[in-house]
């Protein structure tokens, strides 16, 4: 789905990924960890085509990102959903229309209102679906976004912290949402620097968990 | 995005879905009706200026190329004696048509609006003058002055294209300058509109970062802003030109006569050119806000 193949990125002058190669298989669920400012994000950023890898091969759906126009990754993007930490909204309009975009973009919202109500019942944001986004708590947002996520029924799910800014609880509730997905075939990828969250993970499925350490990319053992 | 026929015809179809996705904004939205409006205004202005002047040098050029005139200063006793020997030899003249010598009714009337109604001219040493039209070859000016002295010791050959020609020229000048205001208006326009949509899409980099996240193409994006820029300079243009053509319109005119200043106007078809004001307005901006949109679009990831 997402290879990574000798992939570096260099920012500024300084080389912040170096050699990284990554598969995402379908259905696999897998964790990325490492100190903050390692590079979490930009190696998230490099799997849905917001970055461009400065040497290396990074192919999506079997597909060089080099070779791909702007249009051919907005494409992509339809089929990877991505949840960020801040995530944020188009703040003037409600949050099912927020939701519905990517819907809404890609021209295939006609008929999917029972899709729609069921994915927030899900998220159990269905009280709050007619509330603007800056109203919403920030695990409310964490929802919307993953509900925002997945609407197009995505290959491949990418989260950057999803539960950076959430307690506990929530976090565990969002995470049993990922699990769930990926249950139904998603492919998974989180980046979190929460360790208690991946144990809490490795509970549920079956997670591989890799970890960037020295501008590298390694598989973190069984020492969590 | 290119302009295309079907990126046309989704743009006069319209998405509201598509159109909701851009934060409403009323301040600059405002703002960019009115300077349409006003725009569209002077451009109307600007078509009348050119048109009239272009009208002008046309009669200009056509009546007094045609004509000219012969004085004749002589004693009372020789004047009728004069005025038949130069229209004798005016009527053999090669390239003369016709030639007749003016009435004292219309000499009077030539000089009414300088001296009043009750001008006694049978009391003033007045010049007979003689009405000399040319074919279209025209006539050789300094033969015919030359054998006007030695015949007529009187008459005065007096041609007016001295004085003509340079009014022809500033006429088709002030046309010239009409045009360019014209095009300057179209030019300040594009400028407006591409600065107002820079502004638009810089203070919306949330919704398009958005936009792209989600799989919104480039195309998608910048529709929302182009149609909503080009329904506003059309919108206000529209009402632009409504005011200048009923400003045009309400110019008191100044009949057969009329002079430069009160035939500012348009005459005939002329009256459809400002109906092109508002499309063109509309055409501009699409085109000044597709421009910016792919400027600011492919900056992004």
């Amino acid at each position: 789905m997402i290879e990574l193949d000798n992939v570096a990125y260099s920012y500024g002058g300084g080389e912040l990924l170096t050699a990284m190669s990554l598969q995402l298989a379908p259905g696999s669920f897998h964790f990325l960890t490492g100190p903050s400012g390692a590079g979490k994000t930009t190696l998230m950023k490099l799997c849905y085509g917001a970055l461009i890898a400065t040497s290396g091969q990074v192919r999506l759906f079997d597909r060089d990102v080099r070779q791909m126009d702007r249009d051919q990754i907005a494409m992509c993007r339809r089929r990877i959903g991505v949840v960020h930490q801040d995530c944020q909204f188009l703040d003037h309009l409600p949050l099912s229309e927020n939701v519905a975009l990517p819907l809404a973009v890609s021209g295939q919202e006609a008929g999917q209102g029972e899709n729609l109500r069921e994915l927030l019942s899900w998220v159990g944001l269905t009280e709050r679906a007619d509330a603007l986004p800056p109203e919403l708590s920030g695990g409310e947002r964490q929802r919307a976004a993953l509900a925002r996520a997945v609407i197009m029924s995505p290959e491949v799910v990418l989260a950057d912290e999803p539960t950076g800014n959430v307690d506990w609880e929530m976090s565990q509730r969002l995470l049993r949402l990922l699990v769930e997905l990926n249950r139904m075939g998603k492919t998974i990828l989180i980046a979190t620097h929460d360790l208690a969250l991946i144990r809490a993970a490795k509970a549920q499925v079956q997670a591989r968990v890799l970890r960037i350490s020295n501008r590298q990319l390694q598989a973190a053992g069984v020492d969590l | 995005m290119k302009v295309s026929l079907p990126s046309l015809k989704a743009l006069a179809r319209g998405d509201a879905k598509a159109d909701r996705v851009v934060p409403p904004t009323g301040f600059t939205a405002r703002l960019t009706l009115f300077v349409a409006a006003a725009m569209a205004f002077l451009a109307v202005f600007a078509l009348a200026l050119s048109l009239a002047a272009g009208r002008l040098a046309t009669r200009w050029g056509d009546e007094l190329a045609r004509s000219s005139t012969v004085r004749i200063s002589a004693p009372d006793g020789q004047r009728a004696a004069q005025t038949e020997a130069a229209l004798r030899l005016l009527g053999q003249t090669p390239g003369v048509a016709s030639a007749r010598a003016l009435s004292v009714e219309e000499e009077q009337a030539l000089l009414e609006p300088w001296f009043g109604p009750d001008l006694p001219l049978g009391d003033l040493p007045v010049p007979q003058l003689i009405e000399v039209i040319e074919t279209g070859d025209g006539y050789d000016g300094n033969g015919l002055r030359l054998r006007l002295q030695a015949e007529v010791p009187g008459a005065i050959l007096d041609d007016h294209t001295r004085w003509r020609r340079p009014l022809v020229t500033a006429a088709a000048r002030l046309k010239l300058f009409g045009w360019l205001a014209a095009g300057l208006i179209a030019a300040a326009v594009a400028a407006m509109v591409t600065l107002a949509a820079n502004a638009a899409l810089a203070a919306n980099a949330q919704v398009i970062a958005v936009l792209r996240l989600v799989g919104a193409t480039d195309a998608y994006i910048a529709r929302a802003f182009v149609r909503r820029f080009t329904l506003r300079a059309l919108v206000g243009a529209a009402v632009g030109t409504v005011l200048g053509v009923v400003a045009v319109a309400l110019m008191p005119s100044g009949g057969e006569a009329g002079d430069f200043l009160t035939g500012l106007s348009f005459r005939g078809w002329h009256w459809l050119v400002p109906l092109l004001v508002p499309p063109l307005a509309g055409a501009v901006a699409f085109a000044a806000t597709a421009g910016a949109a792919r400027r600011v679009l492919g900056d992004l990831s």
